[in-house]
Protein backbone atom coordinates (compact mmCIF):
# COMPACT_ATOMS: atom_id res chain seq x y z
CA UNK A 1 0.00 0.00 0.00
CA UNK A 2 1.76 3.39 -1.24
CA UNK A 3 1.66 6.39 1.29
CA UNK A 4 -1.59 8.26 1.12
CA UNK A 5 -1.35 12.10 0.82
CA UNK A 6 -2.87 13.76 3.84
CA UNK A 7 -6.50 14.24 4.02
CA UNK A 8 -8.20 17.14 5.87
CA UNK A 9 -10.50 15.90 8.32
CA UNK A 10 -13.50 16.96 6.87
CA UNK A 11 -13.00 14.73 3.97
CA UNK A 12 -12.26 11.92 6.42
CA UNK A 13 -15.85 12.72 7.85
CA UNK A 14 -17.71 12.91 4.59
CA UNK A 15 -16.15 9.97 3.20
CA UNK A 16 -16.87 7.73 6.60
CA UNK A 17 -20.78 8.65 6.46
CA UNK A 18 -21.68 9.10 3.11
CA UNK A 19 -18.98 9.09 0.01
CA UNK A 20 -17.69 6.04 1.13
CA UNK A 21 -20.51 4.35 3.37
CA UNK A 22 -18.92 1.14 4.10
CA UNK A 23 -22.61 -0.65 3.35
CA UNK A 24 -24.16 0.60 0.66
CA UNK A 25 -20.32 0.78 -1.26
CA UNK A 26 -19.82 -2.55 -0.79
CA UNK A 27 -22.51 -4.11 1.27
CA UNK A 28 -19.68 -5.13 3.32
CA UNK A 29 -19.61 -6.39 7.45
CA UNK A 30 -23.30 -6.30 7.67
CA UNK A 31 -23.20 -10.13 9.46
CA UNK A 32 -22.54 -9.12 12.75
CA UNK A 33 -25.75 -6.60 13.10
CA UNK A 34 -28.33 -6.96 10.48
CA UNK A 35 -29.25 -9.84 13.22
CA UNK A 36 -30.23 -7.58 16.08
CA UNK A 37 -31.73 -5.10 13.80
CA UNK A 38 -35.34 -6.43 14.91
CA UNK A 39 -35.40 -4.09 17.97
CA UNK A 40 -33.56 -0.35 18.42
CA UNK A 41 -32.00 -0.38 21.63
CA UNK A 42 -30.09 -3.78 20.88
CA UNK A 43 -28.49 -2.02 17.67
CA UNK A 44 -27.61 1.03 19.52
CA UNK A 45 -26.29 -1.39 21.67
CA UNK A 46 -23.87 -2.95 19.41
CA UNK A 47 -23.44 -0.34 16.74
CA UNK A 48 -21.81 1.82 19.42
CA UNK A 49 -19.66 -0.91 20.47
CA UNK A 50 -18.41 -1.56 16.93
CA UNK A 51 -17.96 1.73 16.43
CA UNK A 52 -15.99 2.45 19.96
CA UNK A 53 -13.74 -0.95 18.77
CA UNK A 54 -13.07 0.14 14.88
CA UNK A 55 -11.93 3.28 16.22
CA UNK A 56 -9.63 2.56 19.16
CA UNK A 57 -7.79 -0.84 17.22
CA UNK A 58 -7.56 1.46 14.04
CA UNK A 59 -5.74 3.71 16.29
CA UNK A 60 -3.62 0.61 17.66
CA UNK A 61 -2.52 -0.40 14.83
CA UNK A 62 -1.51 2.50 13.34
CA UNK A 63 0.91 3.25 16.54
CA UNK A 64 2.18 -0.28 15.95
CA UNK A 65 2.13 0.41 12.44
CA UNK A 66 6.38 0.93 12.42
CA UNK A 67 6.73 -2.58 14.93
CA UNK A 68 4.47 -5.04 12.92
CA UNK A 69 6.30 -7.58 10.09
CA UNK A 70 4.35 -7.04 6.78
CA UNK A 71 3.31 -10.70 6.70
CA UNK A 72 1.67 -11.21 9.74
CA UNK A 73 0.16 -7.64 10.01
CA UNK A 74 -3.49 -10.00 9.44
CA UNK A 75 -3.06 -11.55 12.75
CA UNK A 76 -1.79 -9.26 14.48
CA UNK A 77 -4.82 -6.87 13.48
CA UNK A 78 -7.22 -9.80 14.51
CA UNK A 79 -5.82 -9.86 17.55
CA UNK A 80 -5.48 -6.26 18.88
CA UNK A 81 -9.67 -6.55 17.57
CA UNK A 82 -10.28 -9.53 19.63
CA UNK A 83 -8.69 -7.97 22.38
CA UNK A 84 -11.04 -4.82 22.52
CA UNK A 85 -14.04 -6.82 21.47
CA UNK A 86 -13.37 -8.84 24.81
CA UNK A 87 -13.35 -5.92 26.81
CA UNK A 88 -16.57 -4.59 25.45
CA UNK A 89 -18.12 -8.12 25.87
CA UNK A 90 -17.05 -8.03 29.48
CA UNK A 91 -17.82 -5.09 30.13
CA UNK A 92 -21.43 -5.78 28.94
CA UNK A 93 -21.56 -8.55 31.10
CA UNK A 94 -20.59 -7.28 34.19
CA UNK A 95 -22.95 -4.10 33.92
CA UNK A 96 -25.73 -5.24 31.65
CA UNK A 97 -26.51 -8.77 31.49
CA UNK A 98 -29.54 -8.84 30.08
CA UNK A 99 -28.49 -7.42 27.08
CA UNK A 100 -25.20 -9.65 26.89
CA UNK A 101 -27.73 -12.03 26.30
CA UNK A 102 -29.83 -10.40 24.12
CA UNK A 103 -27.10 -9.85 21.68
CA UNK A 104 -25.55 -13.49 22.50
CA UNK A 105 -22.59 -14.64 19.48
CA UNK A 106 -22.98 -10.99 17.92
CA UNK A 107 -20.97 -9.18 20.51
CA UNK A 108 -18.21 -11.75 19.27
CA UNK A 109 -18.66 -11.82 15.75
CA UNK A 110 -17.28 -7.70 15.83
CA UNK A 111 -13.61 -9.78 15.71
CA UNK A 112 -14.72 -10.89 12.27
CA UNK A 113 -16.77 -7.69 10.75
CA UNK A 114 -15.22 -7.10 7.64
CA UNK A 115 -15.66 -2.98 8.30
CA UNK A 116 -12.79 -3.22 10.88
CA UNK A 117 -10.70 -5.32 9.18
CA UNK A 118 -11.13 -3.08 6.03
CA UNK A 119 -10.41 0.02 7.63
CA UNK A 120 -7.43 -1.21 9.82
CA UNK A 121 -6.14 -3.04 6.20
CA UNK A 122 -6.62 0.20 3.64
CA UNK A 123 -6.26 3.31 6.26
CA UNK A 124 -4.63 2.68 9.52
CA UNK A 125 -1.40 0.51 8.01
CA UNK A 126 -0.30 3.53 6.47
CA UNK A 127 -1.55 6.56 7.99
CA UNK A 128 -0.56 8.47 11.92
CA UNK A 129 -2.82 7.57 14.64
CA UNK A 130 -4.67 11.01 15.36
CA UNK A 131 -6.62 10.33 11.27
CA UNK A 132 -6.60 6.63 12.05
CA UNK A 133 -8.94 7.17 15.10
CA UNK A 134 -11.01 9.71 13.39
CA UNK A 135 -11.47 7.40 10.18
CA UNK A 136 -12.61 4.61 12.27
CA UNK A 137 -14.77 6.48 14.23
CA UNK A 138 -16.95 7.67 11.22
CA UNK A 139 -16.57 4.51 9.15
CA UNK A 140 -18.50 2.93 12.16
CA UNK A 141 -20.74 5.66 12.65
CA UNK A 142 -21.94 5.76 8.75
CA UNK A 143 -22.16 2.00 8.78
CA UNK A 144 -24.13 2.63 12.65
CA UNK A 145 -26.48 5.10 10.75
CA UNK A 146 -27.84 2.70 8.13
CA UNK A 147 -28.50 0.12 10.71
CA UNK A 148 -30.19 2.43 13.39
CA UNK A 149 -32.25 3.71 10.04
CA UNK A 150 -32.78 -0.02 9.43
CA UNK A 151 -34.02 -1.39 12.82
CA UNK A 152 -35.99 2.00 13.52
CA UNK A 153 -37.98 0.91 10.20
CA UNK A 154 -38.43 -2.94 11.27
CA UNK A 155 -39.48 -2.34 14.93
CA UNK A 156 -41.93 0.40 13.65
CA UNK A 157 -43.72 -1.44 11.26
CA UNK A 158 -43.48 -5.02 12.83
CA UNK A 159 -44.34 -3.88 16.26
CA UNK A 160 -45.54 -0.20 16.71
CA UNK A 161 -43.27 0.92 18.54
CA UNK A 162 -39.65 2.70 19.21
CA UNK A 163 -36.86 2.04 21.75
CA UNK A 164 -39.99 0.58 23.41
CA UNK A 165 -42.00 3.14 23.22
CA UNK A 166 -45.47 3.15 21.64
CA UNK A 167 -45.89 5.21 18.62
CA UNK A 168 -49.15 6.94 18.17
CA UNK A 169 -50.48 5.51 15.10
CA UNK A 170 -48.42 2.81 14.79
CA UNK A 171 -49.52 0.59 17.98
CA UNK A 172 -53.51 1.40 17.89
CA UNK A 173 -55.52 -0.73 15.81
CA UNK A 174 -55.36 1.27 12.84
CA UNK A 175 -51.80 -0.33 12.12
CA UNK A 176 -52.15 -4.10 11.18
CA UNK A 177 -48.49 -5.18 12.45
CA UNK A 178 -46.27 -6.52 9.69
CA UNK A 179 -44.67 -9.54 11.91
CA UNK A 180 -42.62 -10.31 8.60
CA UNK A 181 -40.41 -7.34 9.33
CA UNK A 182 -39.45 -8.73 13.14
CA UNK A 183 -38.44 -11.71 11.10
CA UNK A 184 -35.35 -12.58 9.70
CA UNK A 185 -36.76 -12.00 5.79
CA UNK A 186 -37.30 -8.17 7.10
CA UNK A 187 -34.13 -7.20 7.99
CA UNK A 188 -33.46 -8.65 3.44
CA UNK A 189 -36.03 -6.67 2.33
CA UNK A 190 -35.50 -3.36 4.93
CA UNK A 191 -31.84 -3.33 4.05
CA UNK A 192 -32.43 -4.23 0.16
CA UNK A 193 -34.56 -0.90 0.17
CA UNK A 194 -32.66 1.29 1.92
CA UNK A 195 -29.28 0.39 -0.66
CA UNK A 196 -31.70 0.91 -3.24
CA UNK A 197 -32.48 4.50 -1.96
CA UNK A 198 -29.16 5.59 -1.28
CA UNK A 199 -27.86 4.17 -4.50
CA UNK A 200 -30.21 5.89 -6.66
CA UNK A 201 -29.92 9.29 -4.81
CA UNK A 202 -26.08 8.74 -5.55
CA UNK A 203 -27.24 8.78 -9.14
CA UNK A 204 -28.99 11.82 -8.98
CA UNK A 205 -25.99 13.27 -7.16
CA UNK A 206 -23.80 11.90 -10.26
CA UNK A 207 -25.01 13.41 -12.68
CA UNK A 208 -25.91 17.04 -11.34
CA UNK B 1 -33.67 -45.99 23.79
CA UNK B 2 -29.64 -46.27 25.46
CA UNK B 3 -27.68 -43.42 25.99
CA UNK B 4 -25.72 -43.26 22.88
CA UNK B 5 -28.48 -43.96 20.82
CA UNK B 6 -30.78 -41.01 21.98
CA UNK B 7 -27.58 -38.67 21.54
CA UNK B 8 -27.02 -39.61 17.86
CA UNK B 9 -30.87 -38.85 17.39
CA UNK B 10 -30.18 -35.49 18.92
CA UNK B 11 -27.39 -34.57 17.40
CA UNK B 12 -29.42 -35.85 13.59
CA UNK B 13 -32.55 -33.54 15.11
CA UNK B 14 -29.79 -30.35 15.33
CA UNK B 15 -28.24 -31.30 12.61
CA UNK B 16 -31.30 -31.22 10.23
CA UNK B 17 -32.38 -28.01 12.44
CA UNK B 18 -29.70 -26.06 11.78
CA UNK B 19 -29.83 -26.94 7.45
CA UNK B 20 -33.54 -25.80 7.77
CA UNK B 21 -35.58 -24.52 10.42
CA UNK B 22 -32.23 -22.34 11.98
CA UNK B 23 -30.19 -22.08 8.63
CA UNK B 24 -27.00 -19.68 9.58
CA UNK B 25 -27.33 -17.58 6.76
CA UNK B 26 -30.85 -16.89 6.47
CA UNK B 27 -31.90 -16.72 9.89
CA UNK B 28 -28.69 -15.42 11.75
CA UNK B 29 -27.54 -13.55 8.80
CA UNK B 30 -24.22 -14.86 9.04
CA UNK B 31 -21.04 -15.15 6.22
CA UNK B 32 -23.36 -12.49 4.01
CA UNK B 33 -20.25 -10.93 2.50
CA UNK B 34 -19.20 -14.11 0.85
CA UNK B 35 -22.42 -14.62 -0.13
CA UNK B 36 -23.18 -11.51 -1.87
CA UNK B 37 -20.02 -11.10 -3.49
CA UNK B 38 -18.97 -15.14 -4.32
CA UNK B 39 -22.23 -16.09 -5.55
CA UNK B 40 -22.58 -15.37 -9.03
CA UNK B 41 -21.47 -18.57 -10.85
CA UNK B 42 -22.78 -21.90 -9.37
CA UNK B 43 -19.41 -23.75 -9.67
CA UNK B 44 -17.94 -21.02 -7.79
CA UNK B 45 -20.13 -20.59 -5.07
CA UNK B 46 -20.43 -24.62 -4.79
CA UNK B 47 -16.54 -24.51 -4.19
CA UNK B 48 -16.72 -21.86 -1.67
CA UNK B 49 -19.98 -23.92 0.20
CA UNK B 50 -17.80 -27.39 0.31
CA UNK B 51 -14.82 -25.58 1.89
CA UNK B 52 -17.22 -23.85 4.62
CA UNK B 53 -18.68 -27.39 5.49
CA UNK B 54 -15.51 -29.22 5.54
CA UNK B 55 -14.02 -26.51 7.64
CA UNK B 56 -16.84 -25.89 9.45
CA UNK B 57 -17.22 -29.24 10.57
CA UNK B 58 -13.79 -29.72 11.95
CA UNK B 59 -13.28 -26.20 13.36
CA UNK B 60 -17.18 -26.35 15.52
CA UNK B 61 -15.52 -29.91 17.05
CA UNK B 62 -12.13 -28.91 17.59
CA UNK B 63 -12.99 -25.58 19.60
CA UNK B 64 -15.73 -27.41 21.61
CA UNK B 65 -13.03 -29.52 22.29
CA UNK B 66 -10.11 -26.33 23.25
CA UNK B 67 -13.17 -24.86 24.97
CA UNK B 68 -14.62 -27.85 27.17
CA UNK B 69 -10.57 -28.87 28.21
CA UNK B 70 -8.83 -26.26 28.36
CA UNK B 71 -10.73 -22.97 28.95
CA UNK B 72 -13.52 -24.06 31.15
CA UNK B 73 -10.91 -25.70 34.01
CA UNK B 74 -8.47 -22.85 33.79
CA UNK B 75 -11.67 -20.77 34.31
CA UNK B 76 -10.72 -18.56 31.08
CA UNK B 77 -14.00 -19.01 29.18
CA UNK B 78 -13.67 -14.79 27.92
CA UNK B 79 -10.53 -16.30 26.36
CA UNK B 80 -12.67 -18.11 23.65
CA UNK B 81 -12.67 -15.66 20.84
CA UNK B 82 -9.26 -15.46 20.50
CA UNK B 83 -8.58 -19.14 20.83
CA UNK B 84 -11.49 -19.69 18.30
CA UNK B 85 -10.10 -17.65 15.46
CA UNK B 86 -6.37 -18.81 16.23
CA UNK B 87 -7.77 -22.39 15.88
CA UNK B 88 -9.73 -21.73 13.18
CA UNK B 89 -6.86 -20.00 10.66
CA UNK B 90 -4.30 -22.64 12.01
CA UNK B 91 -6.77 -25.04 11.28
CA UNK B 92 -7.25 -23.66 7.56
CA UNK B 93 -3.13 -22.82 6.75
CA UNK B 94 -2.65 -26.11 7.78
CA UNK B 95 -5.21 -28.12 5.50
CA UNK B 96 -4.19 -25.64 2.68
CA UNK B 97 -0.88 -26.58 2.82
CA UNK B 98 -1.89 -30.99 2.81
CA UNK B 99 -4.34 -30.17 -0.01
CA UNK B 100 -1.58 -28.28 -1.88
CA UNK B 101 1.16 -31.35 -0.93
CA UNK B 102 -1.28 -34.40 -1.55
CA UNK B 103 -4.00 -33.14 -4.19
CA UNK B 104 -2.76 -30.51 -6.25
CA UNK B 105 -6.31 -30.94 -8.16
CA UNK B 106 -8.62 -30.55 -5.59
CA UNK B 107 -5.76 -27.41 -4.31
CA UNK B 108 -6.71 -25.77 -7.30
CA UNK B 109 -10.35 -26.05 -7.14
CA UNK B 110 -10.54 -25.74 -3.18
CA UNK B 111 -7.57 -23.84 -2.36
CA UNK B 112 -8.54 -20.18 -3.57
CA UNK B 113 -11.57 -20.31 -1.53
CA UNK B 114 -9.32 -21.57 1.86
CA UNK B 115 -7.97 -18.48 2.88
CA UNK B 116 -11.43 -16.38 2.26
CA UNK B 117 -13.52 -18.73 5.12
CA UNK B 118 -10.65 -17.32 8.16
CA UNK B 119 -12.79 -14.26 7.71
CA UNK B 120 -15.79 -15.70 7.24
CA UNK B 121 -18.46 -14.74 10.22
CA UNK B 122 -20.09 -18.08 9.91
CA UNK B 123 -17.15 -20.40 10.94
CA UNK B 124 -16.52 -18.40 13.64
CA UNK B 125 -20.11 -17.85 14.74
CA UNK B 126 -21.19 -21.50 14.47
CA UNK B 127 -18.50 -22.19 17.45
CA UNK B 128 -20.16 -19.39 19.47
CA UNK B 129 -23.27 -20.35 19.18
CA UNK B 130 -22.25 -24.28 19.83
CA UNK B 131 -20.86 -22.58 22.92
CA UNK B 132 -24.11 -20.38 23.90
CA UNK B 133 -26.34 -23.77 23.10
CA UNK B 134 -24.40 -25.96 25.04
CA UNK B 135 -24.44 -28.58 22.90
CA UNK B 136 -22.48 -31.96 23.65
CA UNK B 137 -19.90 -33.58 21.58
CA UNK B 138 -21.99 -35.46 19.42
CA UNK B 139 -24.25 -32.36 18.87
CA UNK B 140 -21.70 -29.77 18.42
CA UNK B 141 -20.17 -32.71 14.98
CA UNK B 142 -23.80 -32.75 13.80
CA UNK B 143 -24.66 -28.76 14.40
CA UNK B 144 -21.06 -28.24 12.79
CA UNK B 145 -21.79 -30.02 9.70
CA UNK B 146 -25.33 -29.35 9.34
CA UNK B 147 -24.79 -25.40 9.52
CA UNK B 148 -21.87 -25.77 6.72
CA UNK B 149 -24.68 -27.65 4.88
CA UNK B 150 -27.46 -25.23 5.25
CA UNK B 151 -24.84 -22.44 4.03
CA UNK B 152 -23.97 -24.49 0.87
CA UNK B 153 -27.66 -24.85 0.04
CA UNK B 154 -28.43 -21.34 0.58
CA UNK B 155 -25.54 -19.99 -1.63
CA UNK B 156 -26.10 -22.95 -3.83
CA UNK B 157 -29.35 -21.31 -5.13
CA UNK B 158 -28.91 -17.61 -4.55
CA UNK B 159 -25.89 -18.69 -7.28
CA UNK B 160 -28.86 -20.40 -9.40
CA UNK B 161 -31.02 -18.07 -9.67
CA UNK B 162 -28.17 -14.99 -10.57
CA UNK B 163 -27.00 -16.88 -13.56
CA UNK B 164 -30.67 -16.41 -14.36
CA UNK B 165 -31.53 -13.02 -13.47
CA UNK B 166 -28.41 -11.40 -15.60
CA UNK B 167 -31.08 -11.46 -18.73
CA UNK B 168 -33.77 -9.95 -16.40
CA UNK B 169 -34.45 -6.23 -16.06
CA UNK B 170 -33.66 -5.03 -13.03
CA UNK B 171 -33.64 -1.49 -11.75
CA UNK B 172 -30.41 0.64 -11.26
CA UNK B 173 -30.00 1.26 -7.84
CA UNK B 174 -31.09 -2.43 -7.18
CA UNK B 175 -28.74 -4.32 -9.44
CA UNK B 176 -26.34 -6.53 -7.68
CA UNK B 177 -26.10 -6.38 -3.67
CA UNK B 178 -29.73 -4.62 -3.85
CA UNK B 179 -31.61 -7.44 -5.57
CA UNK B 180 -29.28 -10.31 -3.84
CA UNK B 181 -30.89 -9.38 -0.68
CA UNK B 182 -34.19 -9.03 -1.99
CA UNK B 183 -34.08 -12.58 -3.14
CA UNK B 184 -32.15 -13.94 0.06
CA UNK B 185 -35.43 -12.43 1.60
CA UNK B 186 -37.46 -14.00 -0.31
CA UNK B 187 -35.59 -17.28 0.36
CA UNK B 188 -35.64 -16.82 4.13
CA UNK B 189 -39.15 -16.15 3.68
CA UNK B 190 -40.03 -20.05 1.94
CA UNK B 191 -37.08 -21.47 4.90
CA UNK B 192 -39.99 -20.05 7.50
CA UNK B 193 -42.20 -22.59 6.08
CA UNK B 194 -39.99 -25.21 7.48
CA UNK B 195 -40.44 -24.08 11.03
CA UNK B 196 -42.49 -26.41 13.08
CA UNK B 197 -41.28 -29.46 11.19
CA UNK B 198 -39.02 -30.26 13.93
CA UNK B 199 -39.64 -29.91 17.44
Amino acid sequence: MSPQPAKPMKDLVADGLWRDNPIFRQVLGICSTLAVTNVVLNTVVMCTSLTLVTAISCMTVSLLRHWTPRNIRMMVQTLIIAFYVIIVDLILKAYWPEMSRNLGPYVGLIITNCIIMGRCEAFAGSNPPAPSFVDGLFSGLGYSLILVAISVVRELLGMGTILGFAMPYFSSDLWDKWVIMVMPPGAFFTLACMIWLCRSIKKKEAKS
Amino acid sequence: MNGIGSEMWLALVTCFAAIFTQNILLTTFLGMCPFTSVSREVKTAAGLGAAVVFVMTFTTALNYLAYKHVLLPLELEFFRFILFIIIIAAFVQFVEMVIDRYSPKLYQNLGIFLPLITVNCAILGASLFMVIREYTFIQTIGYGFGAGVGWLLAILAMAGIRTRLNESRVPEGLRGPGITLIIAGMMALAFIGFTGVLS
